[in-house]
């Protein structure tokens, strides 16, 4: 089941590929099919910059099965420069130098394996930029 | 759309029943609520469950329960919000007698939350989020809450210790309830002291996973016959939904689904937010109780701390929350806690809460979230 769901979302996952509106303009990640702005269903391919700050964070003691070996890591919102907000891990930091605000800039990392398959999850992550001032 | 009442109640303690089953459970609540509301039949029967299918292996809930009850061949279906289940479907059994499909309807909600690990229940709570844009990247469901209350601090420049109350009240309350997970009071130091699950959340911020189930039977005002002394009515129900993902809300500070619904119960009932004599609100995180409050229109946007610390939440002040222990201390056994809730209410109302009853109470309201507010369910009762 992962397997074909993760080669569908390869292009949103390693390139951060969502959609824009033909219309109004609006951009979208994830990608949409209907514009939440104007409710247009012309929608095309968008690539993100990746660049970012961030809106919330949170360090993570619990997790899910399958993250469960990764622990503590940071989650967080990111707000992209280019509108939309996007959830994700943030790496390359600890926790104590994280602020809200922080410039970030997106990477892709391996996220998770799948057990008995072997199959290795990789995704976008967000990484500190040296901050403006 | 014909006057509905609340005949009859029936509830189990909320805990790790490792000796019983889904449909252990969900059977010991309906026949508890078919007891009290003097009935021994039902035109059909709604489940609120969220995670059988996960957990327990086991979907198509209600032709199970509705055999195991004695009641085979009525109409019996599953209803699914996420933790707003419960909700959903006591909105659902509403709307079937409220149109005058049906006279008589069970409503249960049943949860079996402990069959599995820790994280293996943890992975299934984060299904009520964005499985492709949330879960997928290690956010559980109690880190989505944590992403809230860490804005929310920065905007409002709190510290966690500013949420404690709503543990320390709901606690407080549970310990008074007999159906609840958690029956001792928890003191601010061991708020401070609690253990991180994600970071600004504590263990003494989020509600414990438990098994349980709660049932009310539904029956058209007027075909009341026995039990109208103790009916309770219900004066409006509503619902309303949000993005299911966070990332795509424009305010994630803003419960729009919790407003929506809330404003369209106010309406149906003719009442505003100040009529209300008690409320009990999904505080399966403190900061969820926060920004309930506020959306529903009971505090001012960023003032819902002040609530709480001004003490107004205790069963004796000007809005009691969480009166028999709220998610945090009666436990939240995710797809059944919207039905507890509606007991509770009921309970209140029929003036049978003991040492936590609310003087006066006539008029509660209960709001049943699916996810972070994904889905919002309000209903407000009346005796
Ligand atoms: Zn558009």
């Amino acid at each position: 089941m992962d397997l074909a769901r993760s080669w569908r979302l390869k292009d949103q996952r390693y390139r951060l590929e969502g959609t824009v509106c033909a219309n109004c303009g609006a951009k979208f990640f994830p990608p949409r099919q209907v514009c939440t702005e104007c409710k247009s269903q012309n929608l095309t391919p968008h690539e993100f910059d990746g660049h970012g700050e961030v809106y919330s964070f949170s360090t993570v003691y619990q997790a899910p099965l399958g993250h469960e070996g990764n622990l503590p890591y940071i989650v967080g919102m990111i707000k992209l420069d280019e509108g939309p907000m996007v959830e994700a891990q943030i790496t390359d930091v600890n926790p104590s130098d994280l602020k809200i605000g922080q410039r970030v800039e997106m990477v892709t990392r391996k996220l998770r394996e799948y057990g008995e398959n072997g199959l290795i999850v990789y995704a976008y992550k967000f990484r500190p930029l040296p901050n403006a001032n | 759309m014909r006057s509905v009442s609340i005949a009859g109640i029936g509830q189990t303690k909320v805990k790790e029943h490792w000796d019983k089953s889904l449909r252990n459970l969900a059977t010991e609540a309906v026949l508890d609520a078919m007891k009290d509301a003097h009935v021994d039949y039902a035109d059909a029967l709604y489940v609120g469950n969220m995670l059988s299918g996960e957990l327990t292996g086991q979907e198509n809930l209600g032709a199970l329960i509705a055999d195991e009850v004695g009641l085979r061949g009525i109409e019996a279906l599953k209803v699914e919000a996420a933790c707003g289940g419960g909700g959903g479907a006591l909105r659902v059994g509403y709307l079937a007698v409220a149109s005058g499909q049906f006279d008589a309807v069970i409503v249960v909600g049943a949860e079996k939350l402990t069959e599995l690990s820790n994280c293996g229940t943890t992975a299934a709570l984060a299904m009520a989020a964005d499985s492709e844009y949330e879960t997928i990247h290690g956010i559980s469901f109690v880190a989505l809450n944590a992403l809230l209350m860490k804005r929310y601090m920065h905007e409002y420049d709190l510290v966690p210790e500013d949420f404690a109350m709503f543990s320390v009240n709901a606690h407080a309350n549970a310990a008074h309830n007999p159906y609840a997970m958690f029956r001792s009071p928890i003191t601010l130091d061991q708020y401070k002291n609690s253990r991180n699950v994600a970071d600004p959340i504590s263990v003494m911020d989020s509600a414990p996973i438990g098994d349980g189930a709660a049932a009310v039977v539904l029956m058209a005002t007027d075909n009341l016959n026995g039990t109208r002394a103790r009916a309770v009515k219900i004066a409006a129900s509503a619902s309303a939904t949000d993005s299911l993902a966070l990332h795509d809300r424009r305010d994630p500070l803003w419960l729009g689904a919790a407003e929506l619904s809330s404003k369209k119960a106010y309406a149906q009932a003719g009442v505003t937010p100040n009529d209300i004599d008690l409320f009990e609100v999904h505080d399966a995180f403190s900061i969820m109780s926060v920004m309930s409050l506020e959306a529903s229109g009971f505090a001012e946007r960023g003032r819902g701390i002040n609530f709480a610390r001004e003490g107004e939440l205790t069963p004796k002040g000007k809005l009691p929350v969480s009166t028999m222990g709220g998610l945090k201390a009666r436990g939240h056994p995710v797809g059944a806690t919207g039905v507890y809730q509606a007991v509770e209410a009921v309970t209140q109302l029929r003036g049978e809460a003991g040492k936590n009853q609310v003087p006066n109470a006539r008029i509660a309201m209960t709001q049943s979230l699916g996810g972070v507010a994904a889905n919002a369910v309000t209903h407000i009762f009346t005796n």
